[in-house]
Order: C-alpha cells, then structure tokens, then sequence
C-alpha cells in the first residue's frame, strides 16, 4: 500500500498510470506524450513496474506497458474505509451544526 | 464507482491523507464544534460503535489535549496530543499520538476552516511519519506530490 502511494506521488509516475488508463502503450509513444527522455521515462517505468502497478510486455522490437489493477483497488479500498468513517462522523457534525445555527438564531433575535 | 457523499480523500503526498467537505454553516461554528469537547463528544466517533468517551482539551498553544473512544467492551482505544497553532475561525494544527503507538510515532494534524456565502469548507490533513519528514513537508507545503483524489482514482479503477 505504502509502495503503492510513493510510486503514485510522483508527479511523471503519476501521468504514467494517467496514459495507460486508456490502453497499454509503447514506452516510445509515452516519452512523446510526456516530452521527458527516454531513460527518465524507463526509471519510472521500472519504479511503477516495483510497486506492481504495471506489467510490460515485449512485442517485436517494443516493450509495451499495461495498468495492473490490484494495488489500486487496495488503495480505493483503504481510502474508502477511511472515507466511510469519517462521512458518518461529519454527518453527526451536521446535525451539531444544525443546532448551533438555530441557537444562534434565536440568541440573536432576543438581543435585538 | 461513486463518490456519494460530499466528503472528499484525497493523498497530496505519499505522507499525507487529506479531507475536505462542505458544511452549511458559518466557520466560527464548525470551528466551536470542533474546539469545544461537550460538542465534539457528539459526533467525533470512532469506527462503527466507538464512541468518544473522554474529550479534554487545553486549548492554548502548547496545551494538551486528550481523547479515548471505547465500544464498551474491552480495550478502549487512548490518543493524546499538543496544541500547536490556534487561530479561530481559521486554522487549528495539533499533533497526536495514539496509545497504541500504530502511526510510528506522532502525527501532526492541520485543520483549515474557508468560509463562502454562510458555509464552510474544512479541511483536515493527516500527516504521517517522522519529524524530519514532516517539517520539510510543510515547508514545501502540498503542491509536491500529485493529488490523486477520490474522484480521479475511482475514474481509473473504471478503465
């Protein structure tokens, strides 16, 4: 998980697993899109490849990289575990809120 | 994949967990509901059926602060923590550590309060890891890191 967040935190690793949401892509066709050179873009490659979050395989003379899901879908579901908590506590808050605007209200009313 | 609530997680840097949400209310409010412990007793729960059972805050720079949440059967979960800057109705950071020392080592939470038309957005940044990490993260405050929000990783879960 921790792996994962790092290799994500990485604003060019980041705009990798962007591109390869629409389809695997050549590591050629990714240096053009991203205008960093060659073995900028193979570092990174390699990093995201560490983390699992790619998979490479090679067709001819071209190594072509694809998105593996698994470790974003332990990241989606962590944060949403975290996101669920939280919603129903800030739910709760609302209602605290709801409470202290009326009382405000009404305070304000008998000052004037 | 949907996004129900207005509540949004997002990780601004591999140290960070961050949330922000929509409040319809004016910020000196959430700010008290926030920094008054009979309130925050109300809805600062923990986990499906914690509940906070002691809230102690010394709200001053320096002050201490002390919460416990317990679901009524054995180990109650303990969390105590410093005031660092106090600035109603804007800003509130804290540091925290829990009992159960399971962040490695203490956390440092910010808490920034934005105001609009009568409602306020907080939000509410976790930052996690060692204090040489932490400073130097403040200091080059967020804009390192990409964000990868709620919304754009379950749009990516998608493809």
């Amino acid at each position: 998980m921790l792996e994962t967040l790092q290799a994500l935190a990485e604003p060019n690793r980041f705009q990798i697993v962007e591109l390869l949401r629409d389809g695997p892509r050549p590591v050629g066709d990714m240096v053009d899109r991203l205008g960093l050179r060659q073995p900028q873009v193979s570092k990174h490659l390699r990093v995201l490849s560490d983390a699992g979050l790619v998979d490479v395989r090679v067709d001819a003379q071209r190594r072509i990289y694809a998105l593996r899901p698994a470790p974003l879908k332990e990241l989606e579901a962590w944060i949403e575990r975290y996101r669920r908590i939280w919603e129903v506590n800030f739910q709760r808050l609302d209602a605290v809120l709801d409470e202290l605007k009326a009382k405000e209200k009404k305070r304000g009313r008998t000052k004037r | 994949m949907k996004n129900s609530g207005t509540l949004k997680v997002t990780t601004p840097s591999d140290r960070e967990v961050a949330m922000t949400r929509l409040f319809d209310a004016p910020r000196h409010l959430v700010f008290e509901a926030w920094t008054k412990p009979e309130l925050v007793k109300r809805w600062l729960y923990g986990p499906e059926d914690w509940r906070l059972v002691v809230c102690k805050m010394n709200l001053k720079p320096g002050g201490g602060l002390r919460f416990v949440w317990s679901h009524g059967k054995g180990e109650d979960m303990g969390m105590s923590g410093v005031f660092r800057q106090i600035a109603p109705p804007e800003r509130l950071v804290f540091s925290e550590i829990w009992d159960e020392d399971w962040t490695d080592g203490e956390t440092l939470v910010t808490i920034v309060f934005t105001e609009q038309a009568g409602k306020t957005t907080m939000t509410q940044t976790v930052l996690y890891s060692s204090r040489e990490a932490r400073d130097a993260a403040l200091k080059t405050g967020m804009e390192h890191g990409a964000a990868v929000s709620y919304d754009r990783l379950a749009e990516l879960l998608k493809s």
